[in-house]
């Protein structure tokens, strides 16, 4: 059971320059693609033109005869010498390889892979690497995969779907059956991703005399080494992850699992450094770095009130060519299923659905904004069909701060909250109805967006044992390592890697606060994976909880060891010390300071309590909390803690141009506890220009009747500029979770989670008196203009 | 993404890069390269030679006469957008060359790459057009409405290059200009662009009135009005042909042409009345 | 071929490919990894670099086209080791970056925009930076940077 500290707080929650931003600011970050090693080669992928076709023959001699080609590998050849990549569903019939064997199955895919002396001349073999294909027919839509007459994209398995789970929670019959009213509507949430400006980067060197493959990656990817190690046939310990990489951004699609697999096995055989960096159209199209594709069916039942009784939801998510990890995308969602609404009864369909598509990642959120898109679509409707303020529906379906720790009917129980309060907080900074209704009076369409949603965090794997039985991992454990040298100086290890947010300041600040020591004298380091403890990546909005948890009992066990010694040394009870700022005083006046202990522990061994080891470190492997059981019953603990975050905005656009202009944008949050002000904010405000993005601009469109891709650069997949994103104004809350050492939630996915679902909601408000709605994003200015018009196909 | 192979050389005149060109069905000339980069990257375009005409002597040069305004083909748009004898004597323009790409493009791009690269969405071909500019080159001069063909395509001869853009200058007391566009980002390509001069003669009346289309169309086109009103323009709008692509189809560019003409008509009016 | 670079004010001897980018020359031939590739196709501006002065796409020139010119890096326009410039350290003050994969250019940026207009309003940085992607932060945090270093740089007589 965790101790929770309690306020007020020494640093926790204090403003305070992130640690990271130096380097940064001078250029010294040090990323994958910064690397040179000595005899390095280069890497560019032959990618397939078709969306499906069966691999006839490869004929690379052209381009191997070309000076300074060193290889040219084919899937055939690394499948021979490599397991496959690990999947995520039951679905052992799915088999996937780096590169495609015998068959492709997206445009984009990687059939091989030249090995040059330079990027350059690499790409100059691939050119003349002559692949012969047999086009074979494809389907790109979800919906078409799931016909029985659809092209198989994994023949063997029998069908395209991939995850088929039905889940009944609660009395959704009987709630569906005496609800007075009910509506059903669908809703789409479009491809889009998170594309981070770095694309992904890998260069791994094998050690012939150490029998070590040495990996540098970009990567935010669990259990990172070992899918290595087991795809390569190696042991565990014979792959070292340099963590000490920083990562250019990732928000959830950094895996690249099939980029290292790849780039190790050839650094074996080659006995040479090798390196892919992926140039932006390989990333795009061959990097399986999509998010997302979901259709949802709903139906509510709810009174003449507005109050919700139950759901029935059908996710229709189509993961593309290959299972990986994207299904479970449809299952921690499952864990905030009713959002922040006390609604009892809940029926859920997921189905996740191959296609000749590029294969999904995990996506900020892990499903969840998709989820809270169509949930909130649901609630504006019922205010719609009841005539009432959305406002009010909220409030009347909100989980009352007094009913927590509130169980949700897919058994989750929610850890705190106050939504009312946020609610109340959040729009008493501005009537933005009366805004709307101005605008509206200059002729302009405008329209108010509400979202209330929850971030669950914590992030655990309980979504893995209940969308898989086969599966059955319940520990996402997280750790923390210290070590104070002779000189009293205090180092922290992370073991895992880093990709912005901020995690080394979280580390120095909660074992600050623990030790009262000022974070600037904390180094924090990410030694490599051989000299980690276990760790499982910063996915789940989890490292404010969990390293943060692991770093602060690490630091309780350092003080507790120094407590024993001072006791020890002083001939008293620990209980009598009182530790402050370092130093360890008696109640009779006489103290030890942190130098006199530092030395008895590395250098005085006869003043050490009897058995005590010497030296001054400690480490934690800290469990999720409330975190470990398997589901019972198709339920289960999802994720801790759940953070809050109310959305309410004002969108303006022109009748006939219909460009979507965000006018004021307010967002309560309430994640407890902050740690880092700065970085939270900075969490938030680029959660929701992603959200932007994802409601408006981006989408890995595809041509449906030739399957490739339409947009598959920065001139096409469009990412919001700075133009497209308003000032962010934020209220705050702070509803602490009883689980977490101070109070802390997460918010690495904040903002994010419900700017898409507020946005489309403004623009459906603004749309309204003109009689028309739109459910699918993104919400093309022409989209809505031929809306309007009625010209809409 | 790099480029295949090709050798950089730089012309030292304009006669030399003639020569180059002439000689060379394959090379290609490099201006502020803001365009041609991607293209060489993405391997779109595969020249045996890249001749740079930035060092050619008065190519960056911007002349203002009573008459004429004339830009070499190397003159920045950062240029443009900074002079204060283009703001006075081609206001259009100056409205907007700050429509074209983001600042870091402008500081690099040219008025000569951007004419001879004919992008349908490109704001200084839609001012060409409608101020009715004159093209410079090796060859002819080509009246801008004759030297746009269809997207990306222009009436250059083979081996020849663009050396400048000429304007006609209207010294008129009563001018009024307007501009005005849509794109999905702001500084992305126009999905509809429109761009209005509007001369008043001494006793109010319309002397001149010129509104240019781009973005929806294939190339920019001056649209053919008898006076400045909705139904005017609407009825100059019908029988143009309109692009469409993923983000927008026809029927929206047509009616966000017909809105942006508006709004850049009424920009003019509200000048030339202030 | 061989060409001169002056870059962050040393001249730099270099032989490279003739197709070879500015951005790859300074990150593959001078060494210096402060200079990031986005998208190499000039939307980004991840790999801004200052030109004579002027902020600049280095994946949109190649790198011959750049002799002859003043070639400044982040690199360039720190003052020394551990030490930040006003503008870099106005970027740490309101935390203006996450993953730092774009902080370089935006820096560079924001340096180019305070020389030649001291006092800008946030629709000038808004439109300034507009050109350079931000994937993390939503800008807010940079836009809020580089009012605070312009307002610091009002204050002081550092260049």
């Amino acid at each position: 059971m965790t101790v929770q500290l309690q306020p007020p707080f020494r640093y926790v929650g204090h403003k305070r320059r992130v640690r990271e931003d130096r380097r940064f600011v001078a250029g010294g970050g040090h990323f994958a693609a910064d690397l040179v090693l000595a005899g390095m080669l280069h890497c560019a992928p032959v990618q397939s033109e078709h969306p499906a076709a069966r691999i006839v023959g490869i004929d690379a001699s052209a381009a191997l005869a070309l000076p300074g080609v060193h290889a040219v590998l084919t899937g055939a050849q690394l499948a021979a010498a490599s397991e496959p990549l690990m999947n995520g569903a039951n679905t052992p019939l799915v088999v996937r390889y780096p590169l495609a064997v015998g068959q492709v199955r997206y445009a984009g895919e990687w059939v091989a892979m030249v090995v040059a002396e330079s990027r350059a001349l690499a790409e100059d073999a691939r050119e003349l690497v002559r692949v012969e294909y047999e086009q074979l027919p494809f389907v790109t839509d979800g919906e078409a995969a799931i016909a029985t007459d659809a092209p198989l994209v994994h023949p063997p398995h029998g069908s395209n779907v991939l995850l088929d789970r039905r889940f009944v929670w609660g009395p959704v019959a009987e709630r569906f059956a005496a609800a007075p009213r009910k509506l059903a509507y669908r809703v789409r949430w479009a491809r889009s991703s998170t594309v981070p400006l770095e694309t992904f980067a890998v260069t791994a060197q094998w050690d012939a005399s150490q029998d070590v493959l040495d990996v540098w990656a970009s990567i935010q990817m669990p259990k990172f080494p070992d899918q290595i190690a087991r795809s390569l046939r190696l042991p565990g310990n014979a792959v070292r992850v340099h963590y000490d990489v920083d990562v250019g951004g990732s928000y959830g699609v950094k895996r690249g699992i099939k980029h290292a697999v790849l780039v190790g096995h050839l650094a074996r055989v080659l006995g040479r450094p090798v390196r892919l960096v992926e140039d932006r159209l390989e990333n795009m199209t061959g990097g399986d770095m999509q998010g997302p594709e979901r259709v949802f069916d709903v139906e509510l039942a709810y009174d003449d009130d507005g109050r919700v009784h139950a759901m029935k939801m059908r996710a229709l998510d189509n993961v593309g060519a290959y299972a990986g990890r994207s299904p479970f995308q449809l299952g921690k969602p499952i864990g905030a299923i009713v959002g922040p609404y006390a609604i009892e009864a809940v029926e859920y369909h997921a189905l996740a659905v191959a296609s000749n598509k590029t294969p999904q990642e995990a996506v900020r959120g892990f499903g969840q904004a998709p989820t809270n898109y169509a949930l909130e679509t649901g609630i504006d409707q019922v205010a719609a069909a009841l005539g009432l303020d959305r406002l009010e529906v909220r409030r009347r379906n909100f989980i009352r701060a007094d009913q927590f720790p509130y169980l949700i009917p897919s058994g989750t129980t929610y850890d705190s909250g106050n939504y009312h309060g946020l609610l109340e907080k959040t729009v008493a900074v501005a009537d933005l109805f009366a805004e709307r209704d101005a605008l509206r009076a200059q002729g302009l369409l405008a329209g108010v967006g509400i979202a209330a949603c929850l971030e669950p965090s914590g992030g655990n794997s309980s979504f893995e044992p209940l969308l898989n039985p086969a599966n059955r991992t319940t520990t996402w454990m997280e750790s923390c390592r210290l070590h104070v040298d002779g000189l009293g100086g205090i180092t922290a290890a992370m073991h895992t890697t880093t990709s912005g947010q901020a995690h080394e300041t979280l580390v120095s600040v909660a074992v600050a606060e623990v030790l009262e020591i000022p974070p600037e004298r904390i180094r924090v380091i990410r030694p490599d994976s051989l000299a980690s403890l276990p760790s499982n990546s910063p996915v789940g909005s989890r490292m404010a909880i969990m390293l943060g948890g692991a770093a602060v009992r690490a630091a309780q066990k350092l003080r507790a060891q120094l407590l024993a010694i001072a006791a020890h040394d002083l001939g008293v009870s620990p209980l009598e010390l009182r530790y402050s700022e370092g130093d360890v005083h008696a109640a009779d006046g006489r103290k030890l300071t942190w130098q006199e202990l530092v030395v008895i522990a590395h250098r005085e061994y006869f003043r050490l309590p009897l058995g005590m080891e010497p030296g001054l470190s400690a480490s934690s492997i800290y469990m999720v909390p409330t975190g470990g059981a398997l589901p019972k019953d198709d339920k289960v603990q999802m994720y801790p803690c759940h953070s809050f975050e109310f959305h309410y905005i004002l969108v303006a656009m022109d009748r006939v141009l219909c460009r979507p202009q965000i006018r004021r944008y307010i967002i309560g949050h309430d994640c407890g506890q902050v740690i880092s002000p700065d970085v939270v904010k900075g969490m938030t405000l680029g959660g929701i220009a992603h959200g932007i993005g994802a409601a408006l601009l981006e989408e890995f469109s595809i041509d449906a009747q030739t399957g490739q891709p339409t947009a598959a650069s920065f001139m096409d997949y469009l990412l919001p500029s700075a133009h497209e994103v308003p000032h962010v104004e934020i209220v705050h809350q702070t509803t602490p979770s009883p689980l977490t050492v101070f109070g802390q939630k997460g918010s690495g996915e904040s903002g994010y989670l419900g700017s898409p679902a507020a946005i489309a909601g403004a623009i459906n408000d603004a749309l309204a008196p003109h009689g028309v709605r739109v459910d699918q994003l993104p919400m093309r200015p022409a989209l809505l203009s031929d809306l309007l018009e009625g010209t809409h196909t | 993404m790099k480029p295949a192979p090709f050798e950089y050389i730089r012309a030292e005149s304009v006669l030399q890069a003639q020569e180059w060109l002439a000689a060379d069905p394959e090379a290609r000339v490099i201006a502020g390269g803001q365009t041609l980069m991607p293209m060489l990257a993405m391997r779109l375009v595969r020249p045996t030679r890249v001749i740079d005409i930035a060092g050619i002597a008065g190519l960056d040069e911007i002349a203002v006469t009573a008459e004429l305004v004339t830009f070499g083909a190397m003159v920045r748009q950062v240029t443009v957008e900074r002079s204060a004898a283009v703001a006075q004597a081609l206001p259009l323009l100056a409205k907007a060359i700050r429509y074209v790409g983001h600042p870091p493009t402008r500081r690099r791009g040219t008025i000569g790459g951007s004419v001879a690269n004919a992008d349908p969405a490109a704001e200084i071909a839609l001012v060409a057009v409608t101020l009715g500019a004159e093209v410079l080159t090796t060859a002819d001069g080509f009246s801008a409405r004759d030297f746009f063909l269809a997207p990306m395509t222009t009436a250059l001869p083979a081996g020849a290059m663009v050396t400048g853009l000429r304007f006609p200058r209207v010294t008129a007391a009563r001018r009024g200009t307007g501009f005005a566009e849509v794109a999905m980002r702001q500084g992305d390509y126009a999905m509809a662009a429109a761009a209005c001069e509007l001369v008043l003669g001494a006793g109010g009346e319309v002397a001149s009135l010129r509104i240019g289309i781009g973005g929806a169309t294939p190339v920019p086109v001056l649209l053919d009005l008898a006076e400045p009103t909705r139904e005017a323009i609407a009825a100059a709008l019908a029988p143009l042909e309109m692009m469409h692509d993923p983000n927008a189809g026809a029927g929206y560019r047509r009616r966000a042409a017909l809105a942006l003409a508006m709004q850049a008509l009424d920009e003019a009016q509200r000048e030339v009345m202030a | 071929m061989k060409l001169v670079l002056n870059v962050n004010g040393s001249d730099r001897m270099l032989e490279l490919e003739d197709r070879t980018s500015l951005l790859d020359a300074l990150r593959d031939g001078v060494g210096l990894k402060g200079t990031h590739a986005g998208c190499e196709h000039g939307v980004c501006g991840t790999c801004t670099v200052l030109l004579d002065g002027e902020a600049v796409r280095s994946c949109l020139m190649l790198a011959a086209q750049a002799e002859g010119h003043a070639v400044t890096t982040i690199e360039g326009v720190t003052p020394g080791p551990g030490e930040l410039s006003i503008v870099q350290d106005s970027f740490v003050e309101t935390h203006g970056m996450q993953c730092g994969y774009c902080t370089p250019g935006m820096v560079l940026t924001a340096i180019a925009l305070l020389r030649d207009n001291p006092a800008p309003t946030r629709d000038e940085i808004v439109e300034a930076i507009s050109g350079n992607l931000c994937r993390c932060t939503g800008y807010g945090q940079i836009v809020e940077a580089i009012a605070l270093a312009a307002e610091r740089l009002q204050r002081s007589n550092t260049p």
